[in-house]
């Protein structure tokens, strides 16, 4: 799959859970929303190799 | 995860309520809610005209949908600020606050032009009062003014903003932190007008996650800046609220409690004692209500660039 966050990218060959990549990524699933193939899921869902995948900061302000 | 309404595939699990929605069910609970904050902190009736004050971002913009989709008389007001680091920030965030409005031909978006009316931009200010870096008191002070002289001009009964549970509880968290005890009595859901040019002010999205706001633009499709303002960088507010996103994931529902148990104490009394409301009295300038004895920050502020401009005109002579 192919993962992007703001101007960062992966490509991830293996199936796993929202909860999972935001783990091996660093992110707390409090502070992003992820996008799947354009449609927003929660952090169950399974995330699959031909997947393009957004993850949405989601803290804003100054 | 499942819809709790439906039970089909979540798009959003809010754990601090233990509530999973789908993407149809969750812009309709957030509606719903919306509408219960209105009424539970009487921020305004139907009958009353609402200026949204939108900045492009996530936050004002949900905000507008909403309270258009509730069928609120909400036009909008865009500062624009002419900020541009290179990448054309102001102009970016205009261009998404300008494209929303032209999908609503029924409401009207007013937009201010720091640079065309005052002759320059906030970096210009900033840089002019030795703040090149760190732009934001000034930035808060002239929105502040010109957003509260929009809602005047225009006959608006109240001026609604974007802040959201998140900008709240960091507010609250750096308040605290300092015992910043007049803040503290002034952090509200609503802030009453004054009768004397004041408008009243209400943040319709205060007990929403941010995480929530944001993914109702998602799922709406609203097209948001999603670059944070570039002198937002290194903000405390900012590290304040990863302090508290830290905490929130250790334990869900920590941000919400501070905020709403904060608000709980104070409708109780705490901080009442010694409150003092400020004298206010019209700028001789501007006519806007002000706590100082002669100009208001404002216009001082505009005088004394004034001032700074004709003194080095004579150095220059």
């Amino acid at each position: 799959m192919h993962i992007v966050y703001r101007d960062k990218e992966w490509f991830v060959d293996q199936e796993l859970t929202v909860n999972q990549m935001l783990k091996y990524l660093k992110l707390l699933p409090e502070s992003v929303l992820v996008v799947r193939n354009g449609k927003l899921v929660a952090e169950d869902q399974k995330l699959h190799p031909d997947d393009e995948i957004k993850i949405v900061a989601v803290v804003s302000g100054g | 995860m499942r819809c709790r309404k439906c039970g089909s595939t979540a798009a959003i699990n809010m754990r601090q309520h233990r509530l999973a929605l789908c993407a149809v069910h969750f812009p309709e609970w957030l509606l719903e809610q919306t509408q219960r904050i209105i009424q539970k902190y009487r921020m305004f009736t139907p009958d009353e005209r609402v200026l949204v004050a939108v900045s492009g971002g996530k936050d004002s913009l949900a905000l507008w949908d909403v309270l258009i989709r509730l069928g609120y008389r909400a036009d909008g007001v865009y500062i624009d600020l002419g900020i541009d680091d290179g990448s054309g920030y102001s102009a970016r965030s205009k261009d998404k606050a300008v494209a929303f409005a032209a999908l609503h031909p029924e409401v009207h978006l007013t937009i201010v032009d720091i640079p065309g009316l005052y002759g320059e931009s906030i970096p210009q200010v900033a840089q002019r009062r030795r703040r090149p870096h760190r732009p934001c008191s000034i930035c808060g002070l002239i929105k502040r003014h010109e957003m509260n002289r929009v809602a005047f001009e225009g006959g608006y009964d109240v001026l609604a903003t974007g802040h959201n549970l998140d900008d709240e509880a960091a507010t609250l968290f750096g308040n605290v932190l300092h015992w910043q005890v007049d803040y503290l009595r002034h952090q509200s859901p609503v802030l009453p007008a004054d009768g004397q040019g004041l408008a009243r002010k209400v943040k319709p999205f205060c007990r929403f996650y941010e995480r929530e706001t944001a993914a109702y633009t998602l799922i709406r499709g609203i097209d948001y800046i999603e670059d944070e303002c570039p002198y937002a960088v290194g903000a405390t507010s900012l590290a304040h609220k990863a302090t508290l996103a830290q905490m929130e994931h250790d334990a869900p529902g920590t941000k919400m409690h501070f905020y709403t148990n904060f608000l709980k104490a104070k409708e109780t009394g705490l901080f009442a004692a010694g409150e003092i409301a400020p004298e206010l009295r019209p700028c001789p300038h501007c006519g806007q209500p002000t706590s100082a004895p002669d100009l208001c920050n404002f216009c001082r502020l505009w005088e004394e660039l004034l001032t700074e401009e004709s003194s080095m005109d004579i150095e220059r002579i």
